[in-house]
């Protein structure tokens, strides 16, 4: 493999943010930022293994008709790849094996929940064990929520932040675990990388609507033990630039780059560190 | 036997959905119930084993970390009544579909023809509640009837050991297809009856000249030379009626109108249309010259224009009014994925860039008894909402511009305008995108979703009033997911070139998609057996109108067929080849082999009458009202802040995807919490550069009740304020008009059609005079012209409304405005200047008058005002600029002082008026052509010197107190209230909702 950063954006039945989410893996420096419709996966002609950096995008797979990604992942499941024994979950099981990044965004994160690759406690990947239901409002919400990092996450994407200001933009966003002792481990283990907070990332919140959907412990998204597979809620790919933030003509002082930013960039700072 | 699984939430977990259901029953009926829960139900008809059956329910139908299921039995336990509400036989059941495709995955095994999944949901209801009450809650909030049916038990009457009994509603019919011959040799009562009972719409007139046609020995010759008798068929007749309907020919706007002014000058107008729209945008382009930005108007889906070298935008608005009537949810999802495909069928194609949209609704607290058929407003506002939402959101499209405009009379009627706009590469090879044609040779292929019965008669039908017998199949129920899955298709198979031509199936179908196509070749030859459907049973006629959505009709040449299939193939989107386009000059279709309709393309296009519609025009007598001035400033103006037209629309904005695509600039909501109301939005479509699309819009109905001329100035000079208030280049700016009226034509049913013709007459002369004076062409457009409600003696005709929506360009996104101040200090001045007009305001009609005084526009000072403001911004000379418009100068005021987070003190004494005006008309009046804007104080010189010798008044400043505080013109007092109160006031009325 040649020293590029190669990312892949899975795209189509739904997916909706595919190209914001690749043009902000471009201006985190990726070489490669490639959107591929399922289609051309399933069809065995691009292959995942040839990336380092997979990012799967929101929107709504298949409608979120049976339960937010639910079909989704029943179809990445159970989806054969044309011209080999292999399930294209096949593909993803090797993918994090060999140690590469994932990354799952709003309906990416519900994916990715919702097929067991989060939280993966103990490293099993089949098993889900916390889920992302209705909001406690019962209705979908565009808000920008603040997001309180835990320092001492292993989470390769929030490494080295405090606080991230980001849209949400769901109906399903609400994150539970299924039992009490799930719930603990994930904190135990700093698991919980992002939480609804007030606007200085003083405290996590479940007040709404700082916390916008009434996630237990105000979790908004978390990362496996390895901390190269992440999700979460909120939208990091909507800020990338000064001109995403709500506020951006009235606050004089905000940077050119936006925080959203800021994930893409330790993604890409890993691939190179420890994947070339 | 059909397999069924119920789906429920764990004991403890929260159901939203129930909660939701259960406050939306106390609002609606006024019946308190202490819960409500929800269980999901898939009736599974389909050959499978137990384990695969199992494998479903525990895998993609339910979520174990919340969820339980049960199979075969029931999962209801502690409620007193059930009702389980499911879809009639053939509607749409979006959820079904992909359940169904989930057991496909799961077994590997496609399902037989007949086989299906069938969703349905179980309401559990506790607290007092009877089944006479159930029946009602049924009835009256949960389910639709036109598209629902459903069941309600008691608890004692459910069956423990196999709950609900199931039902199928699978569509069965053993009918055989038949082409009928319809004889019009009738007389004339016979051939009106034979256009009433086929629901096709069609006048005397206009029967007359098919009887004439079918008459005609050539025609008879050619009939007879393909196997066709002498009378039309059923699939010829249909056919025609949705060629010629209203909805597809605009029979209103091309008419020739017999107009008699208010002086009694008469006047002949041949085509409104082509006299004032299309006429405004020749002139324009014409003057223009060069400078032309204009690319494709008027004679596609949608109006393209440019956007720079490389790049070109398309918008398109319709409505889809007759249909939310009926079904609010159903009739605004259709709504908002049919204009998707507009776009996006376009010239060679086009991407998706942002919806936008604006509904006028009676008010959701209506608490008077409604006539027969209609819903209660507040139920069409939820669902019209809902099915925005959920269209807009799935599809990936940004809601980005939108309002919500209330009048009573919206109850007959309401009006859901849908807009969306879209981006082009200019060239594809070496192709201009924006230009399409098929060629003699290209097959017919349709793709996407299915043929169903779905959607008959939907042209016809919303070319006429609502009324008792108004069709039930005209209801369809939007698939956005079907259809996205087909954009991405298509996208990839438009940027390798594989076809000549598209475009969308809306009203009339494949008569329509395909008749149209046939144009470019002049003829074409269409199998209608060969088009897939969603089950057995329809007609050829039906197959030919059935406005099934989701589909798109393209001309693929021969040698691109192979490659364009197995695309679609490997793309899991359906295609079918159902034949060719040639010269033959005739609009031929066959069905297994044998002609059932045979037209000459001529006669079905250019064959329809011209209507002459009599117009006169006679001003109504009007005055002003005598008003005393208000004794409490404070509560007048919290009580406008708080009426139904002026409060937040937050509860709305947010269950929209504005920001979907990271383009959104200038959001619906600005300020220092997010929550101001913007004056309009600016979209980067493209991530390498900063140069934006604008949109913005204008609407004020209030103002036809005076006269629709000025109603229409306003609504274009509203269009361009809000467009220029957030950096809008007034000189790269196009419009659309959307025509929403009740019937204009005099007659039975109409004896005012004379005044409301006229009153069309002049919104058009309007039209025309203020799009030329303002240098903005007009691209695209709609009308929609039977917006009645008749049954009985009761009559309800919406108010003349037309929205005029405005698109354009911002050469940098970072040069943007919004409309919140800024920081204490900064100067606020008034531009424009503020008269007596306080006709059709709403401080008027907060006190129950209308007046006489509508405001005017002055479009040359209009544009020299705009054209200067533009150059400040760009300059960076301006903090923030807001609109004036409903409640006026006060409620602009409070506006931008709580968006922002501080307040204001103003002297209405520095005010810039005509004449001597009472103060409460200063702070009221709806003037056009007024804007606020702040400036910091080390930008002053700047900015008075450009604006020297314009209206630009300096009548205040930002204050650090959080306090609007307004001097009357002797100094005194008027207004000292607190932002947050004022805030309060205006985000109260519709925060619920």
């Amino acid at each position: 493999m040649s020293k590029q950063v190669k990312a892949i954006v899975i795209a189509g039945n739904g997916t909706n943010c595919e190209r914001e989410v690749a043009n902000a893996c471009r201006l985190a420096g990726a070489e490669v930022a490639d959107i591929v419709h399922v289609a051309e996966l399933l069809a065995g002609r691009v292959r995942l293994d040839d990336y380092h950096f997979l990012n799967l995008a929101g929107g709504f797979l298949d409608g979120d008709d049976l339960g937010s990604a639910k079909a989704g992942a029943n179809r990445l499941l159970h989806a054969p790849v044309k011209g080999s024994q292999e399930h294209l979950s096949d593909q993803l099981q090797r993918f994090v094996e060999d140690g590469k990044l994932v990354m799952g965004v709003c309906n990416g994160f519900q994916l990715m929940v919702k097929m067991g690759l989060l939280p993966a406690l103990g490293g099993e990947h089949r098993k889900q064990s916390t889920t992302l239901t209705f909001n406690e409002g019962g209705r979908f919400e565009d808000r920008w929520a603040y997001l309180k990092v835990d320092p001492q996450s292993p989470c390769i994407f929030t490494k080295g932040l405090e606080g991230v200001y980001l849209p949400i933009r769901h109906g399903e966003g609400k994150f539970v675990a299924d039992s009490a002792a799930t719930l603990k481990a994930l904190e135990d283990k700093h698991l919980t990388a992002v939480k609804y907070s007030d606007a200085a990332y003083q405290a996590p919140t479940m007040d709404y609507p700082l916390n916008p959907n009434g996630s237990q412990n105000a979790i908004a998204g978390i990362c496996d033990e390895s901390g190269r597979l992440f999700g979460l809620m909120p939208h990091p790919e909507a800020y990338v630039h000064r001109t995403h933030h709500p506020r951006w003509t009235r606050e004089d002082d905000l940077p050119e780059e936006g925080m959203g930013l800021w994930l893409y960039q330790n993604a890409v700072r890993f691939v190179r560190e420890n994947l070339l | 036997m059909a397999w069924r699984i119920v789906v429920g939430l764990k004991d403890g977990v929260t159901d939203a959905r129930g909660e939701r259901v259960r406050r939306e029953i106390g609002h609606h009926l006024g019946i308190e119930l202490q819960n409500v829960r929800t269980l999901d139900v898939y009736t599974v008809d389909a050959l499978l084993s137990e384990e695969e059956v199992e494998a479903a329910a525990l895998g993609p139908f339910s979520d174990p970390v919340i969820q339980e299921v049960a199979i075969n039995r029931p999962l209801a336990h502690d409620f007193d009544i059930l009702i389980e509400v499911g879809f009639r036989p053939g509607v749409t059941d979006n959820v079904g579909r992909t359940a169904r495709e989930a057991i496909q995955y799961l077994t590997g095994r496609k399902f037989q023809g007949g086989e299906g999944v069938y969703t349905s949901t179980q309401y559990l209801l506790t607290g007092g509640v009877d089944k006479e009450a159930a029946e009602k809650i049924a009835a009256g909030f949960l389910a639709n009837g036109l598209i629902q049916r459903w069941n309600i038990l008691s608890a004692d009457e459910l069956d423990p050991a196999m709950g609900v009994p199931v039902t199928v509603p699978k569509v069965t019919s053993d009918v055989q297809p038949v082409v009928q011959a319809m004889d019009l040799n009738v007389a004339d009562e016979q051939l009106l009856k034979l256009s009433r009972d086929g629901m096709l719409a069609l006048n005397l007139e206009e029967m007359k000249t098919l009887q004439a046609y079918a008459a005609d020995p050539e025609v008879r010759q050619a009939r007879a030379a393909v196997g066709l008798g002498a009378d039309l068929t059923d699939v010829e007749l249909e056919a025609l009626a949705q060629t010629w309907s209203e909805h597809c020919k605009h029979k209103i706007f091309s008419a020739r109108i017999e107009y008699t002014d208010e002086t009694g000058k008469q006047e002949t107008i041949n085509s409104l249309f082509k006299t004032y729209i299309v006429g405004a945008t020749r002139d324009i382009r014409a003057k223009l010259g060069e400078k032309d930005f204009c690319l494709s108007v008027f004679k596609d889906n949608a109006g393209v224009i440019r956007f720079n070298d490389d790049w070109s935008l398309v918008f398109k608005v319709e409505t889809h009014n007759s249909p939310s009537a009926l079904d609010p949810y159903g009739g605004a999802l259709t709504g908002i994925v049919g204009v998707n495909r507009d776009p996006f069928g376009t010239g060679l194609g086009a991407r998706l860039i942002f919806n936008t949209d604006v509904f006028c609704f009676a008010s959701p607290f209506y608490d008077k008894p409604l006539p027969p058929r209609l819903l209660h407003p507040r139920r069409i506002f939820e669902g019209v909402v809902e099915g925005v939402e959920h269209g807009g959101n799935k599809s990936g499209v940004p809601t980005v511009n939108g309002s919500i405009v209330f009048d009573e009379r919206f109850a007959g009627k309401p009006l859901v305008y849908c807009g969306t706009a879209a981006i082009m590469p200019a060239r594809i090879g070496e192709r201009l995108c924006h230009e399409k044609k098929a060629q003699v040779g290209d097959h017919i292929i349709m793709t996407g979703g299915r043929i169903g019965k779905d959607g008959i008669h939907g042209a016809t039908f919303s070319s006429e009033e609502l009324h008792e017998g108004s069709p039930v199949t005209a209801v369809q129920i939007g698939d956005p997911i079907t259809q996205r899955r087909m954009f991405d298709f298509l996208t990839i198979a438009r940027d390798r070139g594989l076809y000549s031509s598209i475009t969308d199936n809306g009203a009339g179908g494949l008569s329509s998609s395909v008749g149209e196509m046939g144009e470019d070749t002049g003829g074409f030859e269409l199998h209608l057996d060969r088009a897939p459907l969603k089950y057995p049973g329809l007609q050829p006629w039906e197959i030919l109108i059935s406005e099934a959505q989701e589909r798109m009709t393209l001309a693929v040449p021969p040698h691109n067929l192979e490659a364009f299939m197995a695309l679609a193939a490997e793309m899991d989107v359906e295609a079918t080849d159902l034949g060719v386009f040639n010269d033959s000059g005739y609009f031929h279709c066959l069905y297994e082999g044998k002609t059932v309709c045979y037209l000459s393309m001529e006669f079905i296009h250019e064959g329809v009458p011209q209507m002459v519609i009599p117009a006169r025009w006679e001003p109504k007598q009007l005055s002003e009202p005598e008003l005393a001035q208000p004794a409490d400033y404070n509560a007048t103006l919290k009580g406008l802040l708080g009426r139904l037209d002026i409060c937040s629309k937050e509860s709305v904005v947010r269950r929209y995807d504005h920001e979907v695509q990271a383009g959104t600039v200038i959001k619906p909501l600005v300020g220092v919490a997010n929550d101001g109301p913007s004056d309009a939005a600016v979209f980067r479509p493209l991530f390498d550069s900063f140069e934006g699309v604008v949109v913005s819009h204008g609407i004020c109905p209030s103002y036809s009740d005076i006269d629709t001329y000025h109603m229409m100035a306003c609504a274009i000079d509203e269009g361009l304020r809000n467009y220029v208030a957030v950096g809008g280049d007034v000189e790269h700016v196009a419009g659309l008009d959307n025509f929403c009226w009740c019937d204009p034509v005099k007659s039975e049913k109409t004896p005012d059609g004379e005044y409301k013709a006229a009153q069309l007459v002049r919104a058009n002369k309007a039209l025309y005079d203020y799009c030329t004076a303002l240098g903005v062409p007009l691209i695209s457009g709609k009308d929609s012209m039977k917006n009645d409600y008749q049954i009985g003696d009761t009559k309800i005709s919406i108010p003349p409304t037309v929205l005029f929506s405005v698109i354009g360009k911002i050469e940098d996104v970072r040069q943007a405005v919004s409309m919140d101040v800024k920081r204490p200090g900064d100067l606020v001045y008034l531009l424009g200047v503020t008269r007596d007009e306080l006709g059709g305001s709403e401080y008027y009609a907060s006190q129950g008058q209308l007046g006489k005084n509508v405001p005017k526009v002055d479009a040359g000072y209009a544009l020299d005002l705009y054209k200067a403001l533009n150059r400040a911004q760009r300059e960076g000379l301006i903090a923030s600029c807001h609109d004036l418009s409903d409640g006026g100068l006060a409620v602009a005021l409070a506006e931008k002082a709580f968006a922002g987070g501080f307040g204001i003190r103003a002297e209405l004494g520095k005010v810039k008026t005509d004449g001597a005006l009472r103060e409460d008309k200063i702070l009221f009046s709806e003037s056009q052509s007024r804007l606020l804007v702040t400036v910091r104080p080390e930008k002053r010189a700047g900015f008075e010197a450009l604006f020297a010798g314009r209206d630009a008044a300096l009548i205040g400043e930002v204050t650090e107190a959080p306090v609007v505080e307004i001097l009357g013109t002797q100094g005194q007092k008027l207004v000292s209230a607190d932002i947050n109160q004022l805030k309060e006031a205006w985000q109260a009325p519709l925060r619920e909702l």
